[in-house]
């Protein structure tokens, strides 16, 4: 098999990444450019309708399919960098199979625009792409400065483990592929008992004091299970854990902050790639000091 | 006389418009924190901003945004070649015309002392600017008619620019054409210009000009013999050629000339130029008056706009300067769509007709409530639900091609709504995530008011969640709320519920409380089990549906397959539709 053919890819950056986190962006592109995997842009797409959901369900379906249609017109596998959107386009996907009459339903609109979604492709997150695609003998080849005596708390994030029957990613109880991943680097993924639980995103805007009670304990756990960092994959578990957290510590008077790093930035500066591409200092939370831990 | 008159009369208006207008843009408020800043503040801020970005090295940013957003309208290029073409055509050739040919009094004479308009090459250049003129109006017409773009709407405005700029265009083309096949005209250019005093000589010129120019004259028909045609090309050399280029190269005319050769001595006879002169100015001129209050305004707001974003931030400019940019910006939009097409929620108009989801409505909206135009209660909660649906991605501001900052502009508008006390359910949706991360920059009493507002629309739903001592008395099941969900699949799972509690105790949200009840209202595996008795009261009334935080811990948990998280999701879509619903 020709495994270059297969790792190409339909980047789906969602709204949040490119406005609010364009860390994430550079960073990913710079590791998967790094460990060949071709990255193909697709200017039309939109929201994928997790936000949405609340509000209407066909409304998030529609926004989610147009995308699966649009990289469908493009025969293209679709990655995904923000865990809420994963989830949402795997919903999507399996509302679009599963229920014939919606199908039908959202088809129609898409017609409009010359769109249709059949079901032919697969949506991956970045991590899967990782795991699966590249392959961790791969990446562990590729890696020049592995981490020493890093403790690395790994946040799974629930959009991409739950419902599994969906979703697909890892065992939803006790998944491995993150701290694999996380492993490869040279770092140590701590077990912590709170690593599965919500970070809290889905609620801030709307219930903060409930948002960031669950974030105060996410990261108390972490911090106590010994952790030096956090490492998230996804743009809202991001912004939660590091934006977010900031201002949990000024309204809540804590200072002992726990900085989040994003997997790419985790695992591009182990690759050899520069800390200005990763955009180390562009997260909220100072991760610079995270170069510390490097062996060479 | 007609012409001095009209032309003095538009000015005025233009005039007055403009005052207007640049007035307005020191008094409307478009923000919460704009009504607290006077006017006068507005003006001092203004001056003091502008004088000292001038003298800064900011400076250098306004000159290359000038020209490359300005004149080369670099964004649009980026976005879409075809758009950019047509405006590109329509705005640098009328530019050109203007400058060349209306004004040709002013400048055209100034810089080229021989000019003439029946001269090359300015007799060419004029057909030439005209023609391109034309084609982008035609690519225009073809983008907004006959290609329909998805969700592009055209509103009045952009036809009546279309059709005005159509008019000024055709009347001018019309006009050079029949006079050029005019006999009337070509008799009085020879009574000007010409030093005849034979019959002969002008009998000779006529046919010269019958039979090179275009001219329709009676009586003269062609073949014309070699001689008299020899004579009146003499005649030509000595009278007319210094002043008159050949009228073939007058294109565009010159073949409405053609084309009507046959009418040509009729029309003239009906005085038609005349009539066509009268159309051409006075369109030109209804231009010049409508232009402040008309889409093509935006030849003065867009570039000011454009410069205005290029050195302004939230963070580094006065929020008296901001104030006063937002109300410039809704005078800069152009209607052109760009933001429509790029916008990431746009698809689910298709779903929710809402059109203030779409940018280039929901501006038009903004408009009509900043200028106090929309007082419509219904019409206002409708602008908020669709400012609401909006995920923050930027992508309109980044695309817009007039440089508005359009999201701060939705922010600011979201706030200035709020203020009016609806009730709006999207607020206790991941679509208030980017507001909460701004909240800083909002009092704390407005930040929490449309959240409680919307949490006391909950409260009121439920009589049952009020009065907890109360036994439920035995009821039919309410079978309309059961047969409602169902949106996806499996939902009607909840009929599986044996109230094992699974859900509830795995659920984080229901651990994060000592008396969980106290604070949400029923907790999951009463709202399966409500929905399964059909309970509206119970399943719509409990905080915990809002406060679900979507983890589905409880869905993969439950030992009975029930969907927990997709039925609280649509037990929240039929609450927003009820509200929707009511406006």
């Amino acid at each position: 098999m020709d495994g270059k053919a297969i790792m190409k890819f339909a980047l789906f950056l969602g709204c949040t990444i490119p406005a609010r986190l364009p860390q994430y962006e550079s960073s990913s592109r710079s590791v998967l450019g790094k460990l060949g995997v071709e990255l193909v842009n697709i200017k039309e797409f939109n929201c994928c309708g997790y936000p949405l959901r609340n509000i209407n369900f066909k409304a998030a379906v529609l926004s989610s399919a147009r995308n699966l249609a649009l990289a469908e017109r493009e025969s293209l596998n679709i990655l995904v960098l923000c865990k809420c959107g994963f989830g949402m386009l795997k919903h999507a996907a399996h509302f679009m199979k599963e229920i014939p009459a919606l199908r039908k339903e959202i088809n129609a609109i898409l017609k409009k625009e010359g769109l249709t979604y059949e079901g032919d492709i697969e949506i991956k997150h970045l991590l899967s792409v990782l795991y699966h695609d590249v392959g961790v003998e791969v990446i562990k080849e590729k890696i020049t400065k592995p981490y020493t005596k890093l403790k690395i708390a790994a946040h799974y994030g629930c959009h991409a483990l739950r419902p599994k029957e969906i979703l697909q990613f890892d065992d939803p109880v006790n998944p491995t592929l993150f701290d694999n991943l996380v492993g490869l680097t040279g770092a140590e993924s701590i077990d912590w008992e709170a690593r599965l639980d919500c970070c809290g995103a889905p609620l801030f805007g709307s219930n903060d004091d409930l948002s960031m009670d669950l974030t105060a304990k996410k990261l108390a756990n972490a911090k106590q299970s010994g952790a030096d960092y956090l490492c998230d994959a996804c743009a809202y578990c991001h912004i939660q854990l590091d934006t977010v957290q900031g201002m949990l510590n000024k309204a809540r008077g804590g200072n002992h902050l726990l900085p989040a790093i994003l997997y790419p930035q985790l695992l591009g500066l182990s690759l050899g790639i520069d800390s200005v591409t990763l955009g180390l200092s562009m997260n909220k939370i100072d991760i610079t000091s995270v170069e510390k831990y490097l062996s060479i | 006389m007609a012409y001095y008159i009209s032309l003095y009369i538009s000015l005025a208006i233009f005039a007055i418009g403009l005052i207007y207008k640049i007035a307005t843009w020191f008094f409307l408020k478009t923000s919460v924190d704009s009504k607290t800043i006077p006017t006068a503040k507005r003006v001092s801020s203004a001056l003091k901003g502008i004088i000292s970005t001038i003298f800064s090295s900011k400076v250098l940013t306004l000159v290359k945004v000038f020209f490359l957003d300005v004149i080369l309208q670099r964004k649009v290029l980026h976005e879409d070649s075809f758009r950019w073409l047509t405006h590109i055509l329509i705005y640098g050739a009328f530019m050109l015309l203007l400058f060349m040919h209306a004004l040709d009094k002013f400048i055209t004479s100034a810089i080229f002392t021989d000019y003439l308009p029946t001269l090359n090459p300015f007799l060419f250049l004029r057909d030439f600017f005209g023609a391109l003129v034309i084609i982008g109006i035609c690519m225009a017409i073809y983008r907004r008619f006959i290609l329909k773009a998805p969700r592009l709407k055209t509103n009045p405005m952009d036809i009546y620019a279309i059709i005005l700029l159509a008019i000024i265009m055709a009347s001018g083309i019309l006009l050079e054409g029949t006079k050029i096949g005019s006999y009337s005209v070509y008799k009085q250019m020879v009574a000007d210009y010409a030093d005849i005093e034979e019959e002969e000589e002008l009998k000779a010129l006529t046919a010269f000009w019958v039979k090179e120019f275009g001219t329709v004259a009676p009586d003269l028909k062609k073949p014309f013999d070699t001689e008299l045609l020899e004579e009146g090309s003499e005649v030509h050399e000595m009278s007319c050629a210094g002043c008159h280029s050949r009228a073939q190269w007058a294109f565009v005319g010159y073949s409405v000339a053609f084309a009507s050769r046959g009418v040509a001595l009729s029309l003239d006879r009906t005085g038609i130029h005349t009539l066509l002169w009268y159309i051409h100015f006075l369109a030109c001129f209804i231009g010049l008056a409508y232009l402040p209050f008309s889409k093509f305004f935006h030849i003065i707001t867009s570039p000011l706009s454009l410069l205005a974003n290029s050195v302004m931030d939230k963070r580094g400019s006065e929020s008296a300067n901001i104030a006063t940019r937002q109300a410039l910006e809704l005078d800069a939009c152009t209607h052109c769509g760009q933001c429509t097409s790029r916008c990431s929620v746009g698809v689910i108009f298709e779903q929710i007709q809402n059109i203030n989801i779409l940018p280039s409505e929901k501006i038009q909206s903004l408009k009509r409530i900043v200028s106090g135009k929309e007082t419509d209660e219904k019409g206002l909660k409708l602008i908020l639900v669709g400012t609401s649906l909006c995920t923050n991605c930027h992508r309109c501001t980044d695309v817009c091609p007039a440089g508005i900052n359009l999201e701060e502009l939705w922010f600011n508008m979201r706030e200035v709504l709020f203020q009016k006390d609806y009730q709006e359910f999207s607020v206790l949706s991941p679509l208030s995530f980017y507001r909460g991360l701004m909240k800083e920059g909002i009092r704390q009493g407005d930040y929490k008011r449309p959240l409680d507002l919307a949490r006391e629309a909950i409260a009121a739903e439920s009589d049952l969640m009020k009065n907890q001592v109360k036994n439920l008395t035995l009821t039919r099941p309410d079978r309309e709320i059961q047969g409602m969900l169902g949106l996806s699949d499996q939902v009607s799972t909840f009929k599986e519920c044996f109230a094992c509690q699974t859900c509830t105790n795995v659920c984080p949200v229901v651990a994060n409380y000592e008396n969980p009840m106290e604070i949400l209202g029923m907790l999951p595996h009463q709202i399966m089990h409500a929905v399964g008795l059909g309970v509206r009261d119970l399943a719509f009334g409990s905080n915990m549906i809002w406060d679900c935080v979507t983890c589905y811990q409880c869905q993969e948990q439950c030992p009975q397959g029930v969907r927990v998280t997709e039925v609280l999701f649509e037990l929240k879509n039929l609450a927003i539709r009820n509200v929707y619903n009511l406006c």
